[in-house]
């Protein structure tokens, strides 16, 4: 059946069609594939198979770039000061450099998607717990100055005691950096995203955990890279079981949108390079290349995953089964 | 009519009249200089633009059924719907505009400050419809204003005003869901099944929707979300569950770093 032929000899059944029952409609594919079906009436369906969404604007570079910027610098901050705390100098200040090396990619990368630096300051006109944007601008204006001072003292060894505070406000409000950017995805209408409202945090912490992990292992002197080896091993496993998790408990018209296409290639990727890093951290001990393998392996599983979460939104907001096929099943119970 | 607390205003779309003439798509940009969008048609049916966007704040829909009419024959039916930003009750896209550019007006319903929106994009995905979407060129973000600055003064929304068939109606919201629950009566009395009503429940997942609409088959068919639900209605268990994940990071590497030299 072609549109077209339904528009010809559909004119004279037009008014009486009216009362007949069970219809058919034409279903097409998004991408605008010839191939037609006709499905029954009780199955969903939608508009010309279109998405019912509209598509998220953000750019993948910036966005699920900041995701793992933003992570990594966020839990570098806590290594900053459980290092210091715990009288691993060297360690501290790979991770306060990178915390603020993090901080600041993750500005330059928020703006860039905004377009121009000004329309940043619009984020602080007002403070909105209901949104997680405006929650997470905040804190990152604290997070970037506090991981700056952090930085800066411990490198110049000047000011130790504001030094000293600037690194614990850092850890904390780099507990807030690394896992609201799992509510901020979560809080929208994407399926793949919002249905996963439940372990996303947790996916989002343990990657930048992860990261923080890979980072101090690359960096820092192997010497002092126990913790780092046991975070690794943990961090990763939580990171991959949790998305397990997460995904499996989404039904199969979202879930589905992790496993395939590009989305599918990021996060089976992701666990590759994520189960590499963490089996290396457990056997390097203090053999420093073998630490920096598993340190830059950490990195790009972190990256991947959040890349990976990213598309499978992109995916899940294009397919209209996503959103009305879970929505069409709640109204059927 | 402005100075005291005007009542809150609605659409009723009643989709059972439109004639897909798309006088309102024409009427709205106008009256508020929205940029073409595409011309030409789609191929789906005499659709021009499949959906809401930021340069389409009315979409009209055309949907052509094959359905049997005897036994013996095969009819067709030609479905045709105007559609317009919800003004959710609980709109998402509200609640999650970090700049306070969307902002709920006098008439209950849901604008975009264009001189505060700093071009986020958070209020796109936030949408369950798909209505709201950001202008490529100038990186704002765009939708029906429901015409404020004519209900400012007093007038009908351009889209409502020129309708031929009244299959647009505009006034207070109550007024609205009666005049929707009359019709649908109406239709049921002459025999139409599939006809219902979208967006008039004030229990559904948005709180009701400042524009309502009578429909003839399922929502989807139609391109709409039969069952959404504002996504920040899930937002305090979500900031509960990052709470945890952030003190699961913090004592995680205090674990880590304090357990032994
Ligand atoms: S329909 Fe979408 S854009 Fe319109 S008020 Fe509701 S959430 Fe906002
Ligand atoms: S794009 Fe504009 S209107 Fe939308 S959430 Fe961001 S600031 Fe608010």
């Amino acid at each position: 059946m072609s549109v077209d032929a339904v528009t010809v000899d559909g004119v004279e059944g037009a008014r009486s069609g009216r009362h007949a029952a069970p219809e058919q409609v034409a279903r097409r594919r998004r991408g605008g594939g010839r191939e037609q079906r006709m499905v029954p009436d009780a199955e969903p369906v939608s508009y010309y198979g279109q998405p019912v969404l509209n598509r998220p604007t953000w750019k993948s570079r910036d966005i699920a770039g900041y995701f793992f910027v933003g992570g990594l610098a966020g839990a570098s901050s806590i290594f900053g000061a459980a290092a210091q705390a715990s009288g691993r100098p060297g360690t501290a200040r790979v991770a306060k450099l990178g915390a603020l090396g993090g901080v600041t990619l993750s500005a330059a990368a928020l703006v860039h998607d905004l377009g121009r630096p000004s329309r940043f300051y619009n984020m602080l006109r007002v403070f909105k717990p209901t949104s997680p944007m405006s929650v997470g601008s905040w804190i990152l204006s604290g997070f970037g100055p506090a991981a700056g001072v952090a930085a800066l003292s411990d490198l110049t060894g000047r000011a130790p005691r504001i030094g000293a505070a600037a690194t614990a406000s850092a850890a904390v409000l780099g507990s807030a950096v690394a896992t609201y950017t799992a509510v901020l995805v979560t809080d929208t209408a994407v399926p793949a995203w919002h249905d996963g409202h439940k372990l996303m945090p947790v996916v989002f912490g343990a990657s930048a955990a992860s990261s923080a992990a890979g980072l101090a292992l690359v960096a820092a002197p192997s010497g002092e890279s126990g913790p780092a080896r046991q975070v690794a091993a943990v961090a990763s496993l939580v990171e991959e079981l949790s998305l397990e998790a997460m995904t499996r408990s989404m039904s199969d018209e979202v879930g589905h949108a992790y496993h395939e296409g590009r989305a599918g290639k990021l996060l089976r990727a992701a666990k590759a390079c994520t189960a590499f890093g963490a089996v290396a951290a457990a056997v390097a001990g203090h053999r420093r290349p073998v630490g920096v393998a598993a340190g830059l392996a950490l990195l790009t599983g972190s990256a991947l995953t959040r890349f990976g979460v990213f598309h499978a939104g992109l995916a899940s907001a294009d397919d209209p089964q996503a959103t009305t096929g879970p929505q069409r099943a709640r109204l059927a119970t | 009519m402005t100075a005291v607390e005007p009542e809150r205003m609605g659409f009723f779309t009643d989709t059972s009249v439109c004639i897909g003439c798309k006088a309102c798509e024409v009427a709205c940009k106008e009256w508020n200089h929205v940029p073409d969008d595409h011309q030409g048609l789609t191929g789906f049916s005499y659709d021009n633009t499949v959906g809401l966007g930021a340069n389409t704040w009315r979409h009209v829909a055309f949907i052509e059924q094959q359905r049997p009419v005897d036994v013996d024959r095969e009819g067709m039916r030609w479905l045709m719907a105007s559609d317009v930003c919800k003004h959710c009750t609980h709109a998402a896209c509200l609640d999650v505009c970090p700049t306070g550019s969307l902002f709920r007006t006098e008439f209950g319903t849901v604008v975009v400050q264009e001189d505060v929106c700093n071009g986020c994009g958070y209020c796109v995905p936030a949408c369950p419809y798909g209505v709201i979407d950001k202008r490529e060129d100038d990186g704002r973000v765009w939708k029906c204003t429901l015409c404020y600055d004519r209900l400012r003064d007093d007038l009908e929304p351009a889209c409502a005003k020129a309708c031929p068939t009244e299959s647009i109606q505009f006034g207070p919201l109550e007024e609205m869901r009666e005049r929707a629950g009359d019709r649908l009566r109406e239709l049921q009395t002459a025999g139409i099944d599939g006809a219902q009503l979208y967006g008039d429940d004030p229990d559904d997942g948005v709180g009701g929707q400042g524009s309502i609409f009578l429909l003839l088959d399922e929502p989807e068919v139609y391109g709409l979300p039969p069952d959404p639900v504002v996504c920040t209605r899930d937002l305090p268990a979500m900031w509960g569950r990052a709470g945890l994940a952030s003190v699961g990071l913090l004592a995680g590497a205090a674990l880590a770093f304090m357990r032994r030299r």
